[in-house]
């Protein structure tokens, strides 16, 4: 987008044991993209995920943050560098045990030196931002799966990060609350200026929201296309990738 | 742990050190205010709260609108919006009118995106603690309690009720699997526990009776003890931390899961399904395990008696003989009987009970094994007064 590399992945091969899930996987996400990852069930995607949030380490490969190499880098530099992103996870994973507000403040109890005014202040003002004023004090149980998703998202954005990860933001909503996710998600990209990494297979995000994409294959185990999803959409050598964002009409 | 912390401490102890931010506030006429604002603007920098802001409009002045001047800000983040969302409100309680576009593209796009929503009135705040409001909850939380624990026992009993007419829905392999879970598997921790409390009795009793050299009848002693009283107690709080604990935390994670919904839909009772194994099993395996550790116990109290204080062994064998009647036996088993079903309705009870988070299955847990012991205790002290009251 802006033409300065933010990411970079170097032929990262992921595996879970023996069994490896995608293979010598190369691409560049640049400051301000909205990046896709895309690809039917099963290929990776939470997988190539959890590699770059720093969750899982690669079997081989490089992956690179503002030119550091993360899994190079020692524990302290990477555990700063995890503290400039945001991640929503595919199942929200808010604390069940704490009310939204403290949710939010919790990455800013921990890691600025905010006053507790403060912390509460900002908490409020992300709630807010996702449109949940009011709900501060609702524990994640008591409200409903959209909200849920949208409280991960004020979490994801307690401290203002650089990056923020989506794995499949948009699962379960309905069209219209989906949406309104996809635009606050641009809102922020264009107002905090983060670089964005979405998960997904909804149609309709690809195409407003993304800006570049790869596409993930199951039986080659690689990327098999990468690009602006609406250009590969017309113009994608490869079959499958035209079906799959063509809803399955090549 | 915390690296900004410590730097900040570090810039916190240079006193002298001038903020990075500025904020300076004018008059524009007689009406207009302006904010102007330089320098950074993160949420790193201690920014200020808005109270000086505050303090210009609340004096007798006729302010009724508020611009920003802002293109010496150099870096911002939420800690600039923060500050702007404050001075809104405060403006907006007011009635007094902010104009936005003296400020930064983002920052006037994040405020707009903060007060997109209005706040709902969801009629929720928090509330200050109060010692008389915690207690006050907490005579709530059990006067409410109540009904719904009869309820309970009421529907268990309906099931109970369906059960003899052979038509209550349930899986046998469910049972099964609940019997080996609490009957078996129990033994170990049964044989230990109970091995070591009929030593404990043996050898608390033999001091004292063998100042009279009545040591023979440490085997009445730990015979009846154990028959009557200590195995099935012992048995009953073991069960209640193993498996009481165990059932509240299948139900609670099953009611989390949405699971125990899943079956009422079907139609399936889950008082049915769920909890009528778990207490066949336990009534089932509650007196065995209890028999078995009586005999263990007695075992414990023999070695002592032989080993320690040179009682014969078929002397103490025939002393237990005769000391022991079955009438000693039924009653233990029937205490076992009841700890098992108090257990077991303790267990589903508060499983069934369980909210839907993580945190609420601990709490059914603890409450389960607090809630058994307590019953346990409680039934014990009945049981045996009303056993001599009756002379049996
Ligand atoms: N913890 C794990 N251990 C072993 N294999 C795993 C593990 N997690 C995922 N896998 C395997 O890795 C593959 C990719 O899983 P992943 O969750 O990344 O898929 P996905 O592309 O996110 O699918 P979906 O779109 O359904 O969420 C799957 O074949 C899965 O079986
Ligand atoms: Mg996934």
């Amino acid at each position: 987008m802006s033409g300065e590399e933010h990411i970079r992945v170097v032929d990262l091969t992921m595996a879970y044991g023996d069994f490896v899930i995608q293979r010598d996987l190369n691409f560049t996400i640049e400051r301000g993209d909205v990046f896709i990852i895309m690809g039917g069930s099963g290929c990776g995607k939470s997988t190539l995920l959890k590699h770059l949030i720093g969750l899982k380490s690669p079997r081989k490969g490089e992956i690179w943050f503002d030119g550091i190499d993360f899994w190079k880098a020692p524990p302290q530099e990477r555990e700063a560098l995890k503290r400039r992103f945001g991640v929503l996870f595919q199942s929200g994973a808010l604390w069940s045990s704490m009310t939204l507000q403290e949710n939010v403040a919790l990455p800013l109890g921990e890691y600025t030196d905010l006053s507790e005014r403060e912390v509460n202040e900002i908490a409020s003002l992300k709630l807010a931002l996702v449109g949940l004023a009011g709900f501060e004090q609702f524990y994640p149980a008591e409200i409903s799966g959209g909200m849920r998703k949208r409280a991960s998202l004020a979490r994801a954005i307690a401290l203002d990060p650089e990056v923020l990860f989506f794995d499949e933001p948009s699962a379960g909503l309905d069209p219209i609350s989906s949406r309104r996710l996809d635009e606050l998600i641009l809102e922020i990209r264009d107002s905090l200026g983060a670089t964005i990494v979405v998960v997904t297979h909804e149609l309709a995000s690809i195409f407003t929201i993304g800006n570049n994409s790869v596409f993930l294959d199951n039986e080659s185990r690689t990327i098999i296309a990468q690009g602006d999803p609406k250009m590969l959409r017309d113009n994608a050598e490869n079959i499958k990738v035209r079906a799959f964002l063509n809803r399955g009409e090549p | 742990m915390k690296p900004n912390n410590r730097e900040n401490q570090l810039n916190a102890s240079h006193p002298k050190e001038q903020p990075p931010w500025k904020l300076a506030l004018s008059l524009l006429g007689d009406t207009t205010l302006q904010v102007e604002l330089s320098g950074n603007w993160r949420m790193r920098d201690r920014l200020p709260p808005a109270d000086e802001v505050r303090r210009r409009l609340e004096k007798p002045a006729q302010i009724n609108r508020v611009i920003f001047k802002s293109e010496r800000i150099s870096a911002w983040d939420s800690g600039l919006i923060n500050f702007l969302r404050n001075v809104t409100r405060l403006c907006n309680d007011r009635n007094i009118e902010v104009d936005d576009s003296g400020l930064p593209e983002g920052a006037r796009r994040l405020l707009k995106l903060a007060f997109a929503v209005p706040e709902q009135a969801t009629g929720r705040h928090v509330e200050p603690p109060s010692v008389l409001r915690y207690v006050g909850q907490v005579a709530l939380d059990l006067i409410r309690g109540a009904p719904a624990m009869i309820r309970f026992v009421g529907e268990v009993t309906l099931s109970v009720g369906r059960l003899l007419r052979g038509k209550a829905q349930y899986r046998r392999s469910d049972l099964a699997l609940t019997i080996q879970e609490t009957g078996p598997q129990a033994l170990p921790i049964v044989s230990l526990i109970s091995f070591l409390v009929g030593l404990i009795l043996a050898y608390m009793g033999a001091v004292q009776l063998a100042q009279f050299g009545a040591q023979i009848y440490i085997a009445d002693l730990v015979g009846i003890g154990m028959a009557r009283e200590i195995g099935a107690l012992m048995t009953g709080i073991i069960l209640a931390g193993r498996t009481g604990a165990a059932f509240a935390a299948q139900l609670g994670t099953m009611q989390v899961n949405e699971e125990i919904d899943a079956y009422r839909t079907l139609g399936i009772s889950p008082v049915d399904f769920l909890v009528l194994p778990r207490m066949l099993a336990l009534i089932l395996m509650a007196p065995l395990l209890t028999l078995y550790a009586s005999l263990v116990g007695m075992v414990a109290g023999m070695l002592v008696a032989v080993l320690a204080f040179n009682v014969d062994l078929n002397e103490y064998y025939q002393q237990t003989l005769s000391a022991l009647t079955m009438q000693h036996f039924l009653v233990g088993l029937s205490k076992g009987a009841v700890y098992g079903i108090l257990i077991a309705v303790a267990g589903c009870l508060r499983g069934m009970q369980c909210g839907r988070s993580a945190s609420a299955v601990g709490e059914a847990t603890t409450s389960a094994v607090v809630t058994a012991i307590v019953f346990i205790v409680v039934s014990a002290s009945l049981m045996t007064v009303m056993y001599q009251k009756l002379g049996i």
